[in-house]
């Protein structure tokens, strides 16, 4: 005990000391700590995220489908994990060396040997992982209240296992996008359009919810709980600092505490423009504010300044984030002018966002360039588009993906599991 | 003896109890309805799509009480629930036959 704490108190003295001298000044042994503490904590905080894309999806479904709803965050994360575990990380992670994957090395991650860098290789496994359960926490929002569980799931073992690795391996793991100079630094591309993307297949091949689109009008489904959807919403920006702030991947030096730091900033203020400039939209357009609006608006925000959230000036931050709600306030009731029944905006918000946020890069990111950025964004969204059309074309032939509509009305959650999320409570 | 039964906006239901119970009005029975009037309902925005609300929540309330308080209880009710926007409610009289209290047996006026 006495060891590690002079440990510390060395590793402070030396981080102090390097105030002015260069910054590798601090000793090895620290940098490994504090670059480890950073994938841990990052790791942990967008864990959390789960939790609220659960809670947000808990929230808009109507109270007949929350059950179901909550039974799909929860095991959706579990099974990207394990997806991730068996197959995703090597494949995204190992001897891509400018190509297209790694290797298929299935259940060899941690890599002992990979301890001897800079920081410990379950740490990153760990924090590489819960980006790409974010992923799949995406999809199911949009295609809540009438998709089958099962074939959901499994759709989640191959999102996860396969193509997110795959198009995730061409940018972080050293793979042709990053040897062309994309950039996208915590995936405003690589995790939420391709959840997107994912989901806007799954959208348009499951179809809306019964009696949404009726004769040409929109029939509104308010939510079940406003409070759980705003609560999800505040657990995910919480988490997003350790998505983003995470994301610089190091710890160990004064230049990577202050990056982490700007990040924490850029991307609070960022989520703020999308909520503000979500308050001032919905009041002109509708006459009040629309509270799931604002919800979308943040992560919206959120989203946009994931792909260079450390580079922009704070006020660009507002100004990136900020578009972010823009867009969701106009892409929410354009999607439904299409009759694609996206449940809680998922499609707006990390899709359509996140294509923003990518191309906004070289606004304050002088290495990049927009045609970078652009095959970035064309590449990975012809490549999840496409595979995840031909899974969920093969899950519709064969297991069938959608309820019946009696199921439906009756809400799937008795018809699928039997179980109501409110017993108590008076119809 | 005489039922009434008054609706009337949700909000008002404790100036209404309390005006009924300064009356000496010895119970009342109330029920969360539904419904519409002349506005036939209204519309709301949910995420820009325009949706109809055509059941508007209401509180009904039931008393049944002696011939001569009659006017001064259907007064008592009209100061109390009465807003003057639309959505006030309305109030309905009809003749009550009998009333009996379970417990004692009592009937008709002793009952109520």
């Amino acid at each position: 005990m006495l060891k590690k704490l002079l440990f510390l108190v060395i590793g402070f003295s030396s981080v102090t000391y390097a105030m002015t001298e260069p910054a590798n000044a601090a000793a090895e042994d620290t940098v490994y700590v504090f670059n480890t503490l950073l994938f841990l904590i990052g790791g942990f905080l967008v864990m959390w995220m789960a939790a609220g894309f659960a809670m947000l999806e808990a929230g808009m479904v109507r109270s007949k489908s929350v059950a179901m709803q909550c039974t799909k965050n929860i095991s959706l994360y579990a099974i990207a994990g394990i997806a991730f575990w068996v197959l995703g990380y090597n494949l995204m992670y190992d001897g891509v060396d400018g190509g297209f994957f790694g290797s298929f090395t299935a259940f060899s991650v941690p890599d002992p040997s990979a301890d001897a860098g800079d920081y410990s290789a379950a740490s990153d496994w760990f924090f590489q992982m819960v980006f790409c359960a974010t992923t799949a926490s995406i999809v199911s929002g949009t295609l809540a209240e009438r998709i089958k569980l099962i074939p959901f799931l499994i759709f989640v073992v191959l999102l996860c296992g396969v193509i997110y690795p795959i198009q995730g391996a061409w940018q972080w793991g050293g793979g042709f996008l990053s040897e062309l100079g994309f950039s996208d630094f915590a995936g405003s591309t690589i995790v939420h359009s391709t959840g997107g993307w994912a989901a806007l297949m799954g959208a348009l091949i499951l179809g809306a919810r019964a009696g949404r689109y009726v004769d040409g009008k929109v029939t509104a489904m308010p939510g079940s709980s406003m409070p759980l959807a705003t609560l999800g919403t505040f657990i995910l920006w919480l988490g997003w600092f350790g998505f983003n702030g995470g994301s610089q991947l190091a710890l160990g030096s004064l230049e990577d505490a202050s990056s982490v730091s700007k990040i924490f900033m850029n991307t609070n203020l960022a989520a703020a423009g999308g909520v503000v400039t979500a308050i001032i939209l919905t009041q002109i357009l509708y006459k009040k504010v629309d509270l799931t609006m604002c919800l979308n608006g943040a992560l919206a925000g959120l989203v946009s300044i994931t792909a260079e959230p450390l580079m922009p000036s704070p006020l660009s931050a507002i100004i990136i984030g900020g578009i972010g709600g823009v867009i969701v306030v106009f892409a929410v009731p354009m999607l439904d002018k299409l009759k694609i029944d996206d449940v809680v905006g998922a499609i707006p918000v990390h899709l359509l966002a996140g294509i923003w946020g990518t191309l906004v890069v070289p606004w304050s990111n002088p290495d990049t360039s927009l045609i970078t950025q652009f095959i970035g964004v064309i590449s990975i969204g012809l490549f999840v588009s496409a595979i995840s059309a031909v899974v969920w074309f093969v899950l519709k032939s064969t297991i069938g993906i959608r309820v019946s509509e009696e199921a439906e009305q009756v809400g799937i959650d008795k018809a699928e599991l039997g179980m109501e999320a409110y017993p108590d409570f008076t119809k | 003896m005489k039922l009434i039964t008054a609706i009337i906006k949700p909000f008002k239901l404790d100036d209404v109890r309390k005006a009924l119970v300064d009356l000496g009005i010895e119970g009342m029975t109330v029920t969360e309805v539904k419904g519409f009037g002349r506005q036939k309902g209204h519309t709301e925005v949910y995420r820009g799509a325009e949706y109809e609300v055509n059941f508007i929540p209401k509180i009904q309330i039931d008393i049944v009480i002696k011939d001569e308080i009659l006017d001064s209880a259907t007064s008592a009710i009209v100061e109390s629930a009465k807003t003057d926007k639309v959505g006030d409610g309305k109030i309905f009289v009809f003749d009550v036959t009998s009333a009996i209290r379970i417990r004692t047996g009592e009937v008709d006026a002793e009952a109520l």
